[in-house]
């Protein structure tokens, strides 16, 4: 069975005011959904819905085909505007510790070293360099080679391409692309074009509406 | 089990290399007990009798001072969202959070009590007593203390409201820790059942706390 993540009808409200409401897409294994719309409109905001850190007011989420004895959240990789690097570990300590923390067993873990996952992501020759001293768009791709650490099925990026040179946008271009052939699936909001092969638009408007 | 380990060590490895929050405790937990000699006068009789319950105080408020960074530090840099996409059920992260916290702040501030007690003139055959009870009581405050800093992750002025929630709820520990180490000092009361009482407190904290500090991270990541 073909695994698809999939919202009917759902809302969510900050405060008094509905950020979205009566939303519902679905999306496919290898396909990507590109959030795009103004900012404000909850591009964000669903995507921390699906990563499960905020509880829609309605509707409801699911993910079919997924490991039942799992959430939806832990079938993720969310990767949000802060990296969650730190400063005073070296890049290669940052990386060992996300692959240890976010592998439940050696299943989970892919071949290969975490080398593989700098390697990917150009920061092979810094990884003793406390993460402290990398730049803003060194940090971004150090956020985003945790993406390759563990296999996860659902990537959940916000802002990806946020401080990247076009160098790393290519090689996430790649990253992803290579990801949903292998079956993955990809929720992105983003402002830019993206490029890779099944993709389907979402635009989310700003929302006006009232919470009654 | 590994998430676990994987994030305990982790906080240990940052509160040895941002070693500044330990430096500022043991510092702090210095001069508490250095200053109060000069203001109560040089009554070294008066100094060994209220020695147990200074050594408690003043490390009460040095553990304190660590307390707001706990989760701060991961919620700054977003890890503390990675955390909860994690495997690991956020209870586990928090309980390893407390433990990591106990092992790098309370611990080292117990093992500094003894030697402070000679500045107070505390009784020799106290000293077991008091290294006991520090170490038997103090999970207590690291882990009330972690549902006190879960509570007040975004607040603004989050680390005086932490000294208003957690210093109520120590007073037992307190008590009890004082109360042990006295009794043998005096050699008037017995030492195991105030200190049982110690222990009984500790683990029920050990064991509530995460429950409480992961409801408490769910509803500040909202």
């Amino acid at each position: 069975m073909q695994m698809q993540l999939a919202a009917d009808e759902l809302a969510v409200t900050r405060g008094e005011r509905f950020v979205f409401s009566g939303l519902s897409f679905a999306v496919s294994e290898g396909e990507a959904l590109i959030l795009t719309g103004p900012n404000g409109s909850g591009k964000t905001t669903l995507i921390r819905v699906i990563a499960g850190l905020i509880r829609p007011a309605a509707g409801e989420l699911r993910l079919e085909a997924g490991d039942a004895e799992r959430t939806i959240g832990q079938h993720c990789h969310y990767v949000g505007h802060r990296g969650a690097v730190k400063s005073s570990m070296t890049v290669l300590e940052n990386l060992e510790f996300w692959r240890s923390f976010l592998a439940k067993d050696s299943i989970d873990r892919l071949p290969g070293r975490d080398g593989a996952a700098l390697d990917a992501f150009g920061l092979l020759e810094l990884s003793h360099i406390p993460a402290g001293y990398l730049s803003d768009g060194q940090k971004r791709r150090l956020g985003l080679a945790r993406l390759l650490l563990t296999r996860r099925r659902v990537w959940l990026l916000d802002e990806p391409y946020a401080s990247l040179d076009a160098a790393s946008q290519g090689i996430l271009d790649a990253v992803l692309d290579r990801h949903l052939r292998g079956g993955g699936i990809a929720v992105i909001a983003t402002h830019q074009p993206i490029d890779v092969s099944s993709q389907r638009e979402l635009q989310l408007g700003v929302g006006e509406a009232e919470a009654g | 089990m590994r998430p676990f380990l994987a994030l305990l060590r982790r906080d240990l490895k940052l509160a040895m290399r941002d070693g500044g929050a330990l430096g500022t405790a043991m510092g702090f937990y210095l001069l508490v007990v250095a200053i109060l000699p000069l203001g109560l006068g040089p009554d070294l009789n008066l100094l060994s009798r209220i020695a147990p319950g200074i050594l408690w105080v003043a490390l009460l408020l040095s553990a304190l001072l660590s307390l707001p960074r706990m989760f701060e530090i991961d919620d700054e840099d977003g890890s503390l969202e990675v955390l909860a996409t994690g495997d690991a059920p956020l209870e586990l992260v928090a309980a390893a959070k407390s433990l990591a916290h106990w092992l790098s702040t309370a611990v080292p501030l117990s093992l500094m009590a003894p030697f402070l007690g000679l500045l107070l003139n505390l009784d020799l055959a106290a000293y077991p007593a008091l290294l006991a009870t520090l170490i038997g009581g103090t999970p207590a405050i690291s882990f009330i203390g972690a549902i006190c800093a879960a509570l007040t992750l975004r607040s603004r002025r989050g680390g005086l409201l932490i000294s208003l929630l957690v210093l109520p709820f120590s007073i037992p520990t307190l008590i009890f820790g004082v109360l042990a180490t006295t009794a043998v000092q005096t050699g008037t009361a017995e030492f195991g059942p105030p200190f049982m009482l110690l222990l009984a407190i500790s683990l029920v904290s050990v064991v509530i706390a995460p429950l409480a500090v992961a409801a408490a991270l769910r509803f500040q990541m909202q």
